[in-house]
């Protein structure tokens, strides 16, 4: 039973990775658009070294076709060491190795605050701001989803179970969208809480005020998803929890004359878990590549909004880094996913597919 | 689906009171969209927003919807044009040739001005066709007090522009004058507008009690030219705080334009993308569920990689980079969605139906691939998607909206987006200017609540399993 589980394990492994492989190839080529980013690296490089040379005084006795034959020669060799001087689709390949490997290099503008070029730092600076916000939403977002969902379900065809199927499409406006009119009120209005941004300026040096402050900046970006994405959540659980407590064992259940709270964990919501809990842990990865539009809104200085600046200046090295951790984090999350279904699922113990 | 069950489905619809009210506003928005269509023309309205300010230079900047006076005590301006050039009460022109080569020029502007807050700028505007001496003009200004004031005294070319209200040195001179008149001397920085509009007296010391002094304006202008048969035109434009039904942006562009071109755009945009890309999703999972094997393995490996690339992200790469119209973008929309995850889950449903004994008879009679896909899997799951299809819809009109306020929208098109961008770019939230972040706001609102309200009722009626709930 193990080496089916391991064989079935190792199929799915090594299917997750060609997949990653070939999405982060993909946008290899997307972000250098077919190669048309070198050139725009290759001009500068050229300009930044004739005026290096033409600006250096130990030069001053050259005539003009010996700059240009110098200017030339210094090119070609900086070209070499930046490996610039191979055909796109053969460098393509090495970016894609240095690429899977975590091995991301430096970006070619953007800096992280620290002043490091280093892609790795760029992004490692900008992460923990992503995730702090955005696994503080879902995890909300979740519980209110689990337990209103459940107690509606309980009541169905109440008044709130009603109040909440006629507000569901409220949660056809995105996030951001519902962030701007929070932020007229409660900002631009009531002047109550900041604009955007993550903390005062400047900071607070005392660190209690500090995560003080930034509470406070988290306060609308987490409403207006929360105005956004609520309704929507409690209706979908709600619904799902209803179709399962009509199946039959439930019924026995309540036949038998077990206790609600008895029905409700072990017969609702044990066997629905493992989708919810699926759908949770996919949503939190995906969320932590960040809410492009309400970053930007919000002015929030995450994962989202790094992502938009390096793609309108083309910084090619800082977006295939972040592609690549984010398909790694999913990769990874899908892998585990299936290796705990795999243990836990009968139908994959006895070897189907 | 057949006929009476299409008519019974209106008929259930019909009876979801949200559906009948998304219904109305959709009906509504298509009427604003065949309108917008035929009164202003694509062309000249992307002419229009493009136009620049010379274009609109009788607009006031950001001025707010006219229909904002009816809601407040304090009346805000209209914007007062003025112009020689088209005869109107209050405008009076005369030219004289006093002696062989000289002739005076007399012209007078006047005006009832009842509002309760100052305009918001004040400019004039000349054309002469003048050959070689250009005209000599002294501009008065009379106060509905009687009082009157010589602003300037200015030599035009051809084509000329007096701003007055950003004349530093008008203002300058003016303040000196009130200041002692009144005898107090008044401390800040007092516009223009306020100095020719005000009541002369304490409350003018200060910006929020400065009023407003009704009643009729004089504008004249006293001038010579050295040269016979010289035409002179001169426009008034007294700049108001209120403009059109919807307000006009920092560019004085009439934001109606890209309201109602919003519309349009909006609309086939969001139900174009949903359509094609539910319909494209569809087609490829039959295909996948239909052949198996090599087909199903190839198509499930593409969709695993379009899950794992970002969608925004590599949306707003692609839009960078090329910088083009919004129907290319709605391509490149659909391209990158149509392996997305909707294949999976058409595919499982496709599984089920393929062992449907129908499908079997179909193949027994020796149906080809491409007529079991289109005439016995496709029908069967179609009724099915049309909710999801609905509901989606406004996910496209924000996903345009989103493009827009990222800059990566069309550069011409008028869209909802591109407002609020331009309404986020300009600070509009710190300036208080709430309408115009809240005008395209209200339209994408009211847009995809229609869609979302008859999707929601869509998906009771065609899934049964949820009308019981």
């Amino acid at each position: 039973m193990i080496s089916k589980i391991a064989k079935y394990m190792l199929k799915r492994g090594i299917i997750l990775f060609v997949t990653v492989i070939i999405a982060v190839y993909l946008t290899i080529i997307i972000a250098n658009m077919g190669g048309y980013v070198d050139e725009i690296v290759k001009n500068e490089l050229y300009l930044s070294i004739s005026q290096s040379v033409r600006q250096n005084p130990a030069y001053k006795h050259l005539n003009d076709t010996q700059i240009r034959a110098l200017i030339d020669a210094i090119y070609e060799n900086s070209l070499k060491t930046i490996g610039f001087d191979k055909p796109f689709a053969y460098r393509s390949f090495i970016y894609l190795k240095d690429a899977l490997s975590l091995n991301l290099g430096r970006a070619l503008f953007l800096s992280s605050d620290s002043g490091s070029r280093s892609v790795r730092i760029i992004i490692l600076e900008r992460l923990p701001n992503t995730v702090l916000l955005f696994t503080t939403t879902q995890l909300i977002l979740f519980f209110i989803g689990l337990f209103a969902g459940l107690f509606l379900s309980r009541r169905y065809g109440s008044i709130p179970d009603k109040i909440s199927v006629l507000l569901a499409p409220l949660s056809s406006l995105p996030g951001w969208f519902y962030g701007i009119f929070l932020i007229i009120i409660f900002a631009s209005f009531l002047r109550l809480l900041p604009y955007g941004g993550m903390v005062d300026v400047p900071p607070p040096t005392d660190r209690l005020a500090y995560a003080l402050s930034v509470l406070k900046h988290m306060i609308l970006p987490i409403l207006s998803w929360l105005t956004a994405y609520s309704f929507i959540n409690i209706y979908v659980r709600r619904t799902f929890f209803l179709m399962f407590s009509s199946e039959d064992y439930v019924e026995l259940a309540k036949a038998k004359g077990l206790p609600e709270s008895l029905i409700q964990r072990r017969y609702i919501l044990r066997p629905t878990l493992p989708p919810i809990i699926t759908d949770f842990s996919l949503t939190l990865i995906s969320s932590w590549m960040g809410a492009i539009i309400t970053e930007r809104v919000f002015n929030w200085p995450g994962i989202g909004s790094l992502f938009y600046t390096a793609s309108v200046i083309f910084d090619t090295p800082v977006l295939v880094g972040l592609v690549v951790i984010y398909a790694y984090m999913l990769a990874t999350t899908v892998f585990a996913l299936e290796i705990v279904y795999a243990i836990l699922d009968p139908r994959i113990r006895a070897g189907g597919t | 689906m057949t006929l009476p069950r299409i008519k019974q489905s209106i008929k259930q619809l019909f009876a979801y009171k949200s559906a009948l009210a998304g219904l109305t506003i959709i009906l509504i928005l298509i009427i604003i969209s065949i309108y917008t269509i035929f009164a202003i023309p694509y062309s000249r309205a992307t002419e229009l927003w493009r136009a620049g300010e010379q274009h609109w230079l009788d607009n006031p900047r950001n001025a707010m919807p006219s229909w904002i006076n009816i809601f407040s005590f304090k009346k805000l301006p209209e914007t007062i044009v003025l112009n020689t050039e088209k005869p109107q009460s209050g405008v009076s022109k005369a030219i004289i040739p006093v002696a062989e080569k000289f002739s005076k020029i007399k012209i007078e502007f006047s005006f009832n001005y009842e509002y309760d807050d100052f305009p918001s700028e004040i400019n004039l505007f000349f054309k002469s066709n003048f050959n070689t001496s250009a005209p000599q003009l002294t501009i008065h200004w009379v106060k509905p007090d009687g009082k009157d004031i010589i602003l300037n005294t200015i030599l035009v070319s051809k084509d000329d522009r007096y701003y007055m209200s950003s004349d530093d040195k008008l203002a300058r001179s003016l303040r000196n004058m009130i200041s002692r008149e009144i005898n107090s001397t008044i401390n800040y920085n007092v516009p223009v507008t306020i100095l020719l509009f005000a009541r002369e007296d304490d409350t003018i010391c200060n910006v929020d009690t400065a009023r407003v002094m009704k009643g009729n304006y004089r504008l004249w202008i006293d001038g010579i030219v050295f040269e016979t048969n010289v035409n002179l035109d001169v426009k008034l434009v007294v700049y108001g705080k209120v403009y059109g039904w919807a307000g006009t942006d920092h560019l004085r562009r009439d934001l109606g334009i890209a309201l109602l071109w919003g519309t349009p755009i909006a609309l086939s945009f969001g139900v174009t993308a949903s359509v094609s890309i539910a319909l494209i999703q569809m087609f490829i999972g039959a295909v996948s569920a239909w052949f198996r094997r090599s087909v199903d393995a190839l198509i499930q490996r593409i969709t695993e990689v379009f899950m794992v690339l970002p969608f925004l992200p590599i949306l707003i790469m692609i839009s960078t980079l090329y910088s083009f119209n919004i129907w290319v973008l709605l391509l490149i929309i659909i391209g990158l969605t149509i392996f997305g995850g909707g294949v999976k889950n058409y595919r499982a449903m496709f599984l089920q139906i393929r062992e449907l004994p129908y499908v079997e008879a179909a193949r027994a009679y020796g149906a080809s691939n491409l007529r079991i896909i289109f005439y016995y899997l496709i029908p069967k799951v179609l009724p099915t998607i049309i909710p999801s299809m609905v509901l989606s819809v406004a996910d496209f009109v924000f996903l345009e909206a989103a493009l827009a306020i990222l800059g990566l929208g069309d550069p011409l098109a008028p869209t909802w987006g591109k407002i609020i961008d331009d309404a986020y770019t300009n600070g509009a939230l710190y300036k208080g200017l709430y309408y115009w972040v809240l005008e395209p706001s209200i339209m994408l609102a009211a847009t995809s609540l229609s869609f979302a309200m008859l999707g929601f009722a869509l998906d009771k009626i065609f899934n049964p399993k949820l009308k019981e709930m």
